[in-house]
């Protein structure tokens, strides 16, 4: 999705703009406090800059009539380029810039980042990556809903446990059998 | 005449029961899921592509089409009876489409942005058909320099023209840009930022990157900031549009195609700027001025209309030249890569057919869309009250299904985790996504072309300056990238005049 970009001609606040209000978490440079966490994002930004760097300096050399410059000038320009901005950056954020944190239908930004879901939903989104070459795709995929329904705070465990099922079946039947997709049957080889 | 033989051809193809099967099938889960909050069009592109794996390239096509149009109507039922839109093109549409459904106007609202969506859409795609082709025969006269040049543009718009900020538009265009550069050099078939990772060999599935920061980072982004109250929708019978209605709007929708299409076909056009200059000349010229601002029906006739036309205007260099200009071209260009098709002016030679094909289900897919949007939008209205925790939770488990399925491992699955986590921390810090499915979908394409005209000059970068062409983009790119001067004291201002009346 596009982040928002344009501030609305909205004069009723119905649409709350994205930078207002104090907010514990993303304080922005509208309150006064600077958002001091985007200087991490500098940090990043310099460090795959360099990680980019040493890796083109050990990329072999491979100058030919067909190519005379290789492949070690891009990255490394990159890299460059990477160092650069993670200094621009930062002088923006020390002045007072801060990035508007993307709004959409269902985000409240009033509200600080719920760190306890993001890390169920992790925890789910890993335990399918983990086991769907073992146990397969309906298995995995099963957990895999049913886990980020309750993250997301559904407490209708035997409900979601028949609509976890069902859509796994759903999607296996529709596009592994149906469509030809890659997706394991794992244990379930030959039951399904 | 040879064009028009060949949209025919292309009629004939789309025509029969199947592939008109597909192309319903298409429009259909493309509204179903673009209608669904915190999903917008680029999202549902990248979601439904490995519905399309099992096809044959053409039904692929025809479902894409449908897709497409059915993804951008769905974004703006959800704007006008939700408000509060995820994108920036339905921003403009949500004012007084939102103000029209709460004032009992629903019907009306989505009745003038389906029709209007319709009239601009079949507007829009006429002009691709008049515009494409000799933009494919100039696009065929140019040489490497040249078109290194126009990426090079295609860069600097969607990073420096588009978005708030230049700094984090810029950090994120570099990410895709590395993320585009991992795995063999093409050319020397050296290894590059695979970090001796065997799976990383073969570089980054553009799908995969594409799902992983839009939907595994929006899922992630919004679960992290969840509404825990439901927003309200507007409950809404059969849209249907009065005399008045009609009179009102039918210029707006024609005003509307003329901003979108032009606005949509150029490098850093977007929906945005048009949407915004339809609204803001719809609100000149309307008779009932006192109603702009409690729900005008101009104010969404025209910028719904504009939206669509520039989203048909977006295919022209899409198609012709290979250059998305935005984030929904960019998913669909990575889509036609899946399957070993490379949009520019060779595909008009080599997949004639193919292309033809698809352009013609845009026809019939927004004739669909129109049949099918009037007596279903009670049921897209229904779906806005999907229970958040299964809608989320459903994103989740259809981008993990479709990452896995493009090479069937789950190495793909912790990449995907990984591209989601960054997708979310770009969201937190409000840099752009654009830039990074831009640099991911044409970087190794510009390296190749750039060291493809350095080959010819023999690693003179004199090399990179071909003929009158580059000049030119190049003389564009210093514009765009000195604009900041001229905007701080030329278009900032006018702007804000015209937000704050």
């Amino acid at each position: 999705m596009i982040r928002m970009t344009t501030t609305p001609p909205d004069d009723s606040g119905a649409t709350p703009p994205v930078a207002a209000g104090p907010d514990p978490v993303e304080g922005t440079a509208t309150t006064g406090q600077s958002d001091r966490a985007q200087y991490g994002v500098c940090a990043f930004l310099a460090l795959v800059g360099g990680l980019v760097i040493v890796d083109a300096a050990r990329t072999g050399h491979a100058i030919s009539a067909a190519d005379p410059i290789g492949p070690k000038p891009v990255p490394i320009l990159l890299g460059v380029l990477l160092l650069v901005v993670a200094a621009i950056y930062a002088v923006d954020v020390a002045r007072g810039g801060a990035g508007e944190p993307e709004a959409g239908e269902d985000v409240d930004l009033s509200s600080p980042i719920d760190w306890r879901t993001v890390l169920l939903l992790i925890g789910a989104f890993l335990v399918n990556a983990v086991l769907i070459d073992r146990l397969g795709w309906v298995i995995s995929g099963t957990l895999l809903f049913w886990g980020s329904a309750f993250a997301l705070g559904n407490r209708h465990h035997v409900r979601n446990l028949l609509i976890a099922v069902a859509l796994s079946l759903i999607t296996f039947y529709t596009f592994a059998i149906g469509l030809g997709v890659n997706l394991p049957a794992g244990v379930l080889q030959g039951i399904l | 005449m040879d064009n028009l033989g060949n949209l025919l051809d292309g009629f004939a193809n789309v025509l029969t029961p199947m592939n008109l099967l597909i192309a319903l099938l298409g429009v259909t889960i493309g509204t179903a899921v673009g209608v669904l909050p915190g999903i917008g069009p680029a999202m549902t592109v990248a979601l439904l592509l490995p519905v399309t794996y099992g096809m044959e390239p053409a039904q692929a096509f025809i479902m894409f089409a449908g897709i497409f149009y059915g993804g951008m109507y769905g974004g703006s039922t959800t704007s006008i009876l939700l408000n509060t839109p995820g994108e920036s093109s339905s921003v403009i549409t949500a004012i007084e489409g939102n103000r029209m459904a709460k004032a009992g106007r629903a019907a009306q609202a989505l009745a003038t942005a389906a029709i209007g969506s319709f009239v601009a859409g079949t507007i829009a795609t006429l002009l691709l058909v008049v515009v494409t082709p000799p933009v494919v025969r100039f696009a065929v006269s140019l040489g490497a320099p040249d078109y290194f040049a126009l990426m090079l543009l295609s860069f600097v718009a969607v990073t420096a023209v588009l978005g708030a900020s230049r700094v984090r538009g810029f950090a994120a265009l570099l990410i895709g840009l590395v993320i585009g550069t991992i795995g063999i050099d093409s050319v020397s078939g050296q290894q590059r930022l695979t970090l001796g990772v065997p799976q990383l060999a073969d570089g980054i599935d553009v799908v995969v990157v594409a799902v992983g920061v839009f939907a595994v980072g929006e899922a992630l982004w919004i679960a992290a900031h969840l509404r825990r109250r439901a927003a309200e929708v507007i409950p809404v019978g059969r849209p249907w549009m009065g005399r008045q209605d009609w009179q009102r709007s039918w210029k707006p929708w024609l005003r509307g195609t003329a901003y979108g299409f032009p606005f949509g076909a150029l490098p850093a056009g977007g929906a945005e700027i048009p949407t915004f200059l339809s609204y803001a000349t719809e609100k000149k010229l309307t008779k009932h001025p006192e109603e702009f601002g409690r729900g005008a029906i101009e104010g969404v006739a025209g910028p719904e209309a504009a939206n669509n036309a520039s989203a048909a205007g977006t295919l022209v260099p899409m198609l012709a030249i290979g250059l998305p200009t935005n984030a929904t071209a960019a998913v669909m260009l990575a889509a036609f890569q899946q399957y070993g098709i490379q949009p520019g002016p060779l595909l008009f030679e080599r997949e004639s057919g193919l292309v033809w094909t698809l352009i013609a289900s845009l026809f019939v897919g927004n004739l669909l869309l129109l049949v099918l949007n009037l007596p279903l939008a009670p049921a897209w209205a229904r779906l806005l009250r999907i229970p958040r925790p299964y809608l989320y939770a459903g994103i989740l488990f259809f981008a993990s299904m479709g990452a896995y399925a493009v090479n069937a491992q789950p190495f793909d699955l912790f990449l995907l985790l990984v591209l989601g986590l960054l997708g979310f921390a770009m969201r937190r810090f409000g840099l752009p996504i654009l830039p990074l499915i831009v640099g991911v979908v044409l970087g190794s394409r510009a390296e190749l072309q750039g060291r493809r005209a350095l080959q010819l000059s023999g690693g003179e970068l004199t090399g990179l300056i071909g003929g009158w062409v580059s000049w030119t983009v190049y003389a564009v790119i210093l514009v765009m990238l000195f604009w900041p001067l001229l905007g701080r004291f030329v278009i900032r201002p006018v702007r804000e005049r015209l937000v704050n009346p």
